[in-house]
């Protein structure tokens, strides 16, 4: 018998899979290209709906101004975070770096919730809901899925097509031959983050309008998306997408046959296996 | 001389309660006896570069294991808990095994065990009929109710509870320092430096690894196990999940992971930090005490990344390896 409660599950899924997608993109190309792991990136996505939210509830700013400076935000403290805190330790083991963007966490969940409580607060807004043949699709997630694919497209082109982007893949190959090649690698470094950062606050552009935001809101989604990251292959920007809807379509068709908290459980039992059998990601060929 | 002088201090902790400590001391004393041997537990593996970000996940299985044994069959907690440290045994083979077998190392180890973790938690969400989910569960009063019951291991007096986690605490230092003394240490601190190295001078990379795995999973779980019995509450996010275990891993850090005392001196400045920190801020401004926590720990990992005992001992070798200034003429030369 047809299932059509089970279709819109796997509807659901595929926008579900954009939001994923849109989330890992900027901690995947920080992740692949400096080799750091931003803990802390969930909080980097938090304060940028809190800068968001500031503006435009707050000051009453509109909508297309707000978004734009979140995204600016965001992209300052991603520099913010490698100029102070990767870059005085970035020939430690890199154990040191994952902590100390932990320590980070800490900094960011906190601050928040001195500055603006541990409320539930969001923007006000109403998204509609399409209504397509009885399917019900959110138009906020409709949105994150067309954003995630222009975002995906929009770096692969940064990447491929101009200068400053084949500098960020050929360090992410090997920094050391290419800072002898005269390529500056701090600077490389720099705009990698502000980029990760900046994509960081393209996300959450689109959470801010489909979710609540409250200080702890990172650890909801931060975990998945480093599980995302690391199956689909560090760097690889394609294999992070696929891996992001492979994902999203557990936590979906599993949410719709068990609960919740199961699906996820399945999700992350699914990404540990996954990582004894292939410890370099699921669509990374192997060197 | 060293031995008198752990000999007197272990003394003074076995009089302490006795001598009129004030409730809310005690309870500081076995927070930081508690958290002070989880973190020992969680540096046996961190000092050799295994860094697992899922302890937490170890103290939920035995925690929630014991006490819903105890709820639910009304098993005792003496029975109760080596099966919860069993369950934590097995989840630490279940990960650890293939972790260690396909070479799982450095940030990839980080975020499997940090998945770990989160299996943890979200399992005791899911089980909510049990557990109690995001509420907690508290484990039932035993019937009748007494003040002391040895058999439920309820006890309305804090000492007991203190003498308990200071003996765990012993037990746990005692372990650090016969792994100090081992074979194994040896082998550890090689695999840490090169992996493909240490294997072919014969060591059992594999076999290495896992038996600290296993320890440290074993005294974690009994952390976890004394928390619960304690607080005589349990929640997934205080036992489990990746705020709890960044915790664990940062007052390790911060105390210093590569020497026996130097997680418990963690514990020791992270809890009275925090303590008095929310004294001092009180209700107003609540986060300040958090905020300027994670500030200190950024700085602690650029700044002190041996920690804060690491530092001292440094600092102490480096006094001592000095020469004295101008040795006087005449003098014999040091041979």
């Amino acid at each position: 018998m047809f299932d059509f409660f089970l279709l819109e599950a796997i509807m659901g899924g595929v926008l579900f899979g954009g939001v994923l997608a849109l989330l890992s993109l900027g901690l995947n190309l920080v992740f692949g290209v400096i080799d750091v792991v931003w803990i802390a990136y969930a909080e980097l996505v938090m304060v940028g709906m809190y800068t968001i939210y500031t503006f435009h509830s707050i000051l009453g700013w509109p909508l297309y101004v707000a978004a734009p400076l979140g995204i600016a935000v965001v992209a300052v403290l991603g520099i913010a975070v490698h100029r102070l805190i990767i870059a005085p330790i970035l020939d430690t083991p890199p154990i040191n770096q994952l902590l100390a963007t932990g320590g980070l966490l800490f900094f960011l969940q906190s601050f928040a919730t001195l500055v603006f409580g541990s409320q539930f607060r969001n923007l006000g807004l109403t998204m509609p809901i399409l209504e397509f043949y009885e399917l019900y699709i959110s138009f906020a997630r409709l949105m994150a899925f067309c954003v995630a694919i222009v975002g995906i497209v929009g770096l692969y082109l940064f990447l491929r097509r101009t200068y400053v982007g084949t500098a960020i893949r050929a360090v992410a190959q090997d920094r050391e031959v290419m800072s002898l090649m005269g390529v500056d690698t701090k600077r490389i470094y720099l705009i990698t983050s502000a980029v990760g950062g900046g994509l960081a606050g393209l996300a959450s552009v689109l959470l801010v309008l489909q979710q609540d935001v409250h200080p702890f809101i990172g650890l909801t989604f931060g975990p998945i998306t480093f599980m995302i990251c690391v199956l689909g292959g560090l760097g690889n920007l394609i294999g992070g997408f696929i891996a992001a809807f492979v994902i999203s379509q557990v936590i979906s068709i599993g949410s719709y046959y068990v609960s919740t908290e199961l699906s996820y459980v399945i999700a992350f039992v699914l990404f540990i296996v996954a990582m004894f059998i292939r410890p370099e990601g699921l669509f990374q060929k192997r060197s | 001389m060293t031995r008198w002088l752990l000999l007197a201090g272990l003394a003074v902790l076995v009089v302490l309660p006795f001598a009129g400590l004030p409730l809310y001391f005690l309870h500081l004393a076995i927070l930081i006896l508690i958290w002070g041997m989880i973190g020992t537990a969680w540096s046996y593996m961190g000092r050799f570069g295994l860094v697992s970000l899922g302890h937490g996940g170890f103290m939920g299985v035995a925690a929630y294991a014991t006490a819903l044994l105890w709820n639910e069959f009304h098993l005792v907690p003496w029975l109760g808990i080596p099966i919860g440290l069993l369950m934590s045994l097995l989840l630490a083979l279940a990960i650890g095994y293939p972790a260690f077998r396909f070479r799982v190392v450095g940030h990839y180890f980080a975020l499997v065990t940090l998945a770990l973790g989160e299996v943890v938690r979200l399992s005791i969400i899911a089980a909510r009929e049990h557990t109690g989910g995001s509420l907690g569960m508290t484990p039932e009063r035993v019937q009748p109710p007494t003040d002391v019951s040895w058999y439920a291991m309820q006890f309305t007096d804090k000492r007991y509870f203190y003498f308990f986690a200071l003996a765990c605490w012993l037990l746990a230092l005692w372990v650090w320092s016969r792994i100090d003394r081992s074979m194994a240490r040896s082998a550890l601190e090689a695999i840490s430096e090169d992996e493909v190295a240490a294997a072919s001078v014969g060591i059992h990379v594999t076999k290495e690894k896992l038996r600290v795995t296993l320890i440290s999973a074993a005294f974690t779980g009994l952390g976890g196990v004394l928390l619960g019995l304690y607080q005589q509450y349990l929640n997934p996010e205080s036992l489990s999940g990746i705020g709890i275990s960044l915790e664990i891993v940062f007052a390790a850090i911060v105390g210093g992971m590569y020497s026996a005392p130097g997680p418990t001196i963690g514990a020791v400045l992270t809890i009275l930090f925090r303590e008095s920190l929310r004294t001092y801020f009180g209700v107003q401004l609540i986060g300040m005490a958090e905020t300027i926590y994670g500030l200190l720990l950024i700085l602690f990992i650029i700044f002190m990344p041996r920690g804060i005992y690491g530092a001292l001992e440094a600092w102490l070798a480096r006094r001592a390896a000095t020469p004295p200034a101008a040795p006087s003429p005449g003098a014999a030369p040091i041979a």
